[in-house]
């Protein structure tokens, strides 16, 4: 099985490289894009029947750092 | 004083520290990563700069991870002195031992130049060679140095005097210009800038003197 994680920077923590591709879009043409979150997907190759609550305990031991990082867990 | 001074792949400022600790007149031994205990009666743990494990995943989390990081978790929460430079402040605040997170530096840049910092406290082993208020001038050289917390975070290091240092021009973005912050206990200095690399006249500064003497100055009396 495997399971993917996201993680993204909490909201109301400031994303300098989303703010750096928000501008970018801009010049290139883009408009009215108001905003880009920048954040991490991690995909686990996993032993059958693993729960998401060990995945979660990953995420919290070392995947995501949660002073600043919020994350979510899909199992495929 | 013994020291340790724990070497990571990718620690580049090691050396530094160790050199620094001894021209104090620290005793200091190298340990690895993957040793699981500390030299006996060490007094202080010193994590360097550098780039542990290439900053995968994020800067200093792989090495807070590593057996001999369990052994400095031990150390602090038997009381003893920690101190993390630069990479060594990312491994801190990974393991916990420090409060708040260090991202990205606000301008996405690199920055390697000498800052002025103030000394905010005097009161720690690792800041009583100063005086609250003195400027210092130590190096950085970091791109993941934007210091965060939230707010309660942030009220109880103010409120606790918490802070040891500040920059006065703020170079990454840090949160209220936080350049290093202390444990509970006043045992823990993590900060981006390096003390170590300003100990001799040839360095360009000898700011970071009094910080190593400080610290051995506290030792020789106890």
């Amino acid at each position: 099985m495997k399971a993917r994680v996201h993680v993204m920077l909490k909201n109301g923590v400031l994303d300098p490289q989303g703010e750096a591709v928000r501008h970018a879009l801009g010049t290139l043409g883009f408009d009215g894009v108001a905003g880009v979150r920048q954040g991490k997907v991690i995909e686990l190759d996993l032993a059958d029947g693993t729960s998401e609550d060990t995945v979660k305990d990953m995420c919290e031991k070392l995947l995501a750092n949660t002073v600043i990082e919020s994350y979510q867990v899909e199992l495929l | 004083m013994r020291a340790a001074v724990i070497v990571f792949p990718g620690s580049n400022c090691d050396r530094d520290m160790a050199v620094a600790l001894r021209a104090a007149g620290a005793d200091v031994s190298m340990v690895w990563h993957k040793d699981a205990t500390l030299p006996d009666n060490v007094d202080l743990v010193a994590v360097p700069g550098g780039f542990s494990f290439g900053d995968y995943l994020r800067c200093g989390a792989i090495a807070a991870q590593s057996p001999i990081c369990n052994a400095l978790v031990a150390h602090v929460e038997r009381g003893g002195y920690a101190l993390g430079v630069c990479n060594g402040f990312q491994v801190l605040t990974e393991t916990g031992l420090l409060p708040g997170a260090l991202m990205r530096n606000a301008n996405l840049k690199f920055i390697c130049k000498t800052v002025d910092l103030k000394v905010e406290t005097s009161a720690s082993a690792f800041t009583e060679g100063y005086n609250a208020g003195d400027t210092v001038g130590f190096p950085i050289a970091h791109h993941d140095g934007n210091y965060t917390a939230d707010a309660d975070t942030l009220a109880r290091l103010d409120g606790e005097d918490r802070v040891a240092f500040r920059y006065t021009d703020n170079p990454n973005g840090s949160i209220a210009s936080i350049a290093g912050v202390l444990s509970e206990n006043r045992r823990v200095l993590g900060l981006m800038p390096h003390p170590e690399r300003a100990v001799e006249e040839a360095h360009g500064g000898t700011d970071g003197q009094a910080l190593f003497r400080g610290l051995l100055g506290q030792f020789a009396q106890a």
